[in-house]
């Protein structure tokens, strides 16, 4: 059954990576975009913050680095809020992705996924070396990407050079803000298989903007589903395929509209639109 | 007309170097005040509105009327070199702030953000980020504000500055053409060079851009 839109107390204290503490997000003077957000993200879980455009999704990502700050309630990054990290700090600690990887475009990919070490003053021999190690992490051949600018990679490319530029500085904690969301349903099917294998060698928590409910089944294993800058609830992906609530619902038939969308997947009952669970 | 440039050769490269002079040093000014105006601009959005309003002024203030104004300031009034120095230096602030303001204003949303996400302070972001993304922008303001820079310094001569005005004043009174050329087209000259120069350097700028 889904859990209620309520702290999370099943799992002991020290396991919780992040923690959203009755997160209310509101732009002067009156536009509500997250109101009153309890979430609990664990070490190692892959939370998909799941909603349609408008749901609040990114903004509750942009709330974990510091990228934004609550307006209301208390956010929680490893035990301490992000109002009382350091935020430079705060933000080293945790790898961020955007769509289309937000690389630089003036720095070749090198220079693009080696710039944390380099500004901290890592010598270029160890940069060098995590830079190629990254590279071959997200299946990139250093010789051949190290000294090309971003616009001569295709967009999946880019993509696994934003990934690995994230992960240079060994971040426990990553954001990905609909990472995928521009590439050819291809190569998007390509980049989530190797993320998926990515994702279990590497053991990261990891919390993840996505529109795409398959995306959501696929690679999460938490599914948080937004509606209107409200938690209608957190589910494991089976509780999500047969929940029944209503809008949970909506939100999968909305999806299954040809006979593959829902990947079967074990211990998944493929619901059928409009039925009863 | 060849022969006069011969003859005069020695007073037109004399008149050329203090034109260059007063350009350069206005043009460092400007620079050195106009950048760092920019950013601030583009950091405190609020304050854009007044400042852009202010030098947009400056901008349509007759030259010749500008050095006028001037002319009574206590300071800049009691040497010509000063008092044109500023008045150039007010010229070219415009389209460096503006575009300074501009070119970072223009770097791609997503790119700062991503950059701010990885944790990059506010210097680092500007440095690594910002203006070497915005340098091309910002660069042709400077190219801009150096052609009005060659062009407004013949008007120094009005108060005694120099330059190559000098010959075009003097070939006005006397209503002698080639006096006015040989103010005219070295200024001219050193205008299409510097843009060209600088045009070069522009386009050094951007690789890397798609």
């Amino acid at each position: 059954m889904a859990e209620p839109a309520s702290p999370s107390l099943s799992t002991a204290p020290g396991d919780a990576v992040i923690e959203f503490r009755g997160i209310s997000y509101t732009i002067p003077p009156d536009k509500v975009v997250l109101n009153q957000l309890n979430l609990t993200v664990h070490r190692g879980d892959t939370m998909v913050l799941l909603g349609r455009s408008g749901s609040g999704k990114t903004t509750a990502l942009k709330l974990i680095n510091h990228l934004l700050a609550p307006t209301g309630g208390e956010l929680l990054v490893e035990g301490k809020p992000t109002t009382q990290w350091d935020v430079i700090g705060l933000r080293r600690r945790i790898g961020y992705v955007i769509q289309e990887g937000g690389l630089f475009p003036h720095y070749t990919i090198a220079e693009n996924v080696g710039i944390v070490p380099r500004l901290l003053g890592q010598n270029p021999e160890q940069v060098r070396a995590r830079v190629d190690e990254m590279l071959r992490l997200v299946d990139l051949e250093p010789g051949d990407f190290r000294e090309r600018y971003p616009h001569q990679l295709s967009g999946g490319q880019r993509q696994r050079a934003g990934v690995a530029r994230a992960l240079t500085g060994d971040p426990p904690i990553l954001l990905m803000d609909e990472p995928f969301g521009a590439l050819d349903p291809m190569s998007r099917a390509e980049i989530q298989r190797q993320f998926k294998a990515l994702q279990q060698r590497l053991g990261k928590t990891i919390v993840l903007v996505t529109h795409d409910l398959r995306e959501a089944l696929y690679l999460g294993s938490q599914i948080a589903l937004l509606e209107a800058g409200s938690l209608v609830g957190r589910f494991s992906k089976t509780e999500f395929l047969n929940s029944s609530d209503e809008r949970v619902k909506k939100y999968i038939s909305a999806f299954d509209t040809g006979d593959d969308v829902i990947p079967p997947s074990p211990g998944n009952q493929r619901p059928s639109a409009g039925a009863p669970a | 007309m060849l022969d006069f440039f011969l003859k005069n050769r020695h007073e037109i490269a004399t008149l050329t170097l203090e034109h260059l002079w007063l350009v350069f040093v206005s043009m460092a000014l400007a620079i050195a005040i106009g950048v760092p105006l920019g950013i601030m601009l583009s950091r405190r959005r609020w304050l854009s509105k007044p400042v852009l309003g202010a030098t947009n002024i400056i901008q349509t203030i007759p030259s010749l009327a500008l050095f006028g104004f001037l002319l009574p300031a206590p300071w800049l009034g009691e040497r010509a070199e000063r008092l044109a120095i500023t008045a150039l230096t007010l010229y070219a602030l415009l389209p460096i702030v503006r575009n300074t303001f501009i070119g970072i204003r223009g770097v791609d949303p997503a790119v700062v953000e991503a950059a701010r996400g990885m944790g990059l302070t506010d210097r680092q972001l500007l440095l690594q980020v910002q203006l070497p993304l915005a340098g091309s922008v910002i660069l042709s303001g400077i190219r801009v504000a150096t052609v009005i820079c060659v062009g407004v310094a013949t008007i120094a001569a009005a108060v005694g500055a120099g330059g190559l005005g000098e010959f075009i004043f003097r070939g006005v009174a006397m209503v002698n053409n080639s006096l006015i050329l040989a103010g005219a087209i070295p200024a001219a000259l050193m205008a299409i060079t510097a843009d060209f120069i600088l045009g070069l350097i522009e386009k050094r700028l951007r690789p890397g851009r798609t």
